[in-house]
């Protein structure tokens, strides 16, 4: 799936977190599913959407290697791919 | 910091359950023949809906995402509604399960309208025979009047919770035809020997061509179909089925009975694995926490007679719940061990000597004899023991 990495991202409103020392668990209340994040990294980039104009930026902020960015953006597209988040310019 | 693959970071457990069972009552208007609780009574020591409300707190305060209510018919609770509400009103979702008995078409509106409110249809058969002789009488109808209800109602994606059993496993097609129709999903679980099953499993469970069966009907619809995780033991027929394929009892799952007691999971209502009680000082949360048993099970596990098994990494020794019920050791394998060792262990066994349930509030069918002193005979008494001095 392709995945705009240089486009705005937020948490969907119906999605909660509940960090874990492995990173989260996000449970959408509107698809009843339940996603995993698998390391404390990707956890702060997905806090870090919301406050962040790209996802890029917000895997700096989260600190995040430039060689790592592929990755990252591979589990975030997997994360919008079950609605967990959504672009900030979608309607 | 070591990372471990999510697979064994769950085997290790979690500050909180992700999702737990939680059955209200052991009230039911039904006596299905397979029943995991043994239910037909209420019980007198059942929990308030204050001491409910303090629990749904507790939960809330944990993150618990979502409980699966069932019972007993949990409906059949006067304060149902007002407990789902409760719930969803503290970010803690509801899905129940329901034989249909309650679903009138005011409830069936109120619930297509709940972003936050999931129901389950128990249909243990595609036909109402298949049906009826495990859920009796009449429950067919009452399951299907339910569903037309949900689907008139606008409800999507409710689901259908099917009970695979060796006198339904033939109609798999016919049960995802029936979710179709009715816009709902279908969801799949294990018939486990467990309450009342224990007594009719050898009857019900599925042979091991239809296990087979099933898995390769799994494998090919498998992402439509709901399964609870349940059928993990056939992972080592080769490749894993959708979902964690992992035992979550005590781990990320476990069971809050009626009456408060807090289980390792729904289907291991027996003393061995019961934890502790919510009305303990520090309530559920403790229970969770600091349960020997739950310390117990979160334990790396050695898996026993079947660690030498080249199937052990998949199917993990199967489940607990059945080996128990059955009279197999814990860590040995399952009784329906796809590669036929549980086959071989079970023959082995004394079958009496397989531990009963603890608790039974099964409907007693026959009237109860109660002696209050001495009553008069009389002519229309039709009691065979009439005239008998004893």
């Amino acid at each position: 799936m392709d995945f705009d990495i240089d486009a705005g991202w937020r948490l969907h409103p119906q999605v909660v977190i509940r960090p874990e020392r492995f990173g989260a668990l996000l449970y959408h209340f509107g698809t009843r599913r339940l996603s995993f994040v698998k390391t404390p990294t990707l956890l702060r980039v997905v806090q870090a959407l919301e406050a962040s104009h790209s996802a890029r930026t917000a895997c700096m902020t989260a600190g995040v290697d430039v060689e790592q960015l592929p990755a990252y953006a591979a589990a975030l597209a997997a994360l919008a791919g079950s609605a967990m988040i959504s672009r900030k310019d979608a309607a | 910091m070591t990372v471990l693959p999510l697979v064994d970071e769950f085997a290790l457990g979690l500050d909180a359950p992700i999702c737990l069972t939680w059955e209200l009552t052991y009230a039911c208007n039904l006596s299905c023949i397979h029943c995991l609780s043994s239910s037909g009574r209420r019980d007198p020591r059942e929990l308030t809906t204050q001491e409910c409300k303090v629990i749904i707190d507790e939960l809330e305060r944990m993150q618990v995402f979502y409980v699966n209510i069932g019972g007993g018919e949990p409906t059949v609770r006067p304060d149902f509604w007002e407990l789902v509400d409760y719930a969803t009103g503290h970010h803690v979702g509801v899905k129940f399960s329901t034989n249909g008995v309650k679903i009138t078409e005011d409830i069936a509106e109120r619930l297509a309208a709940s972003d936050y409110v999931d129901v389950q249809v128990s249909l243990d058969g595609a036909t109402a025979a298949v049906n009826d002789a495990i859920r009796g009488v009449g429950s067919f109808a009452t399951a299907i009047r339910a569903m037309e209800r949900l689907y008139a109602a606008g409800m999507k994606n409710f689901k259908i919770s099917v009970v695979c059993t060796r006198q339904n496993i033939g109609q798999l097609d016919e049960f995802k035809a029936i979710a179709e129709h009715y816009s709902a999903q279908l969801r799949l679980t294990r018939l486990r020997p467990s309450g009342r099953g224990a007594a009719t499993w050898d009857q019900l469970h599925p042979t091991a061509a239809q296990q087979r069966q099933l898995y390769d009907w799994l494998q090919t619809h498998g992402e439509q179909v709901l399964t609870g995780d349940s059928f993990f033991h056939l992972a080592a027929y080769g490749s894993a089925l959708p979902g964690l394929n992992l035992c979550g009892a005590g781990r990320v799952v476990c069971l809050i009975d009626p009456i408060g007691d807090v289980y390792a999971c729904p289907f291991a209502i027996h003393d061995n694995f019961l934890a502790g009680n919510v009305r303990g000082d520090g309530g559920f949360a403790r229970v969770w926490r600091e349960s020997e048993l739950f310390a117990q099970l979160r334990k790396p596990q050695t898996g026993g007679a079947c660690a030498s098994c080249s199937a052990y990494d998949s199917c993990r020794g199967g489940c607990m719940a059945a080996k128990f019920f059955t009279g197999l050791p814990l860590d040995g394998p399952d009784p329906e061990c796809v590669k036929g060792h549980g086959v071989l262990a079970l023959s082995t066994l004394d079958p009496s000597a397989a531990p009963k349930p603890s608790l039974d509030h099964t409907h007693r069918t026959r009237p109860v004899p109660v002696t209050i002193g001495h009553r008069p005979e009389r002519g229309c008494d039709e009691n065979p023991l009439v005239g008998l001095r004893l």
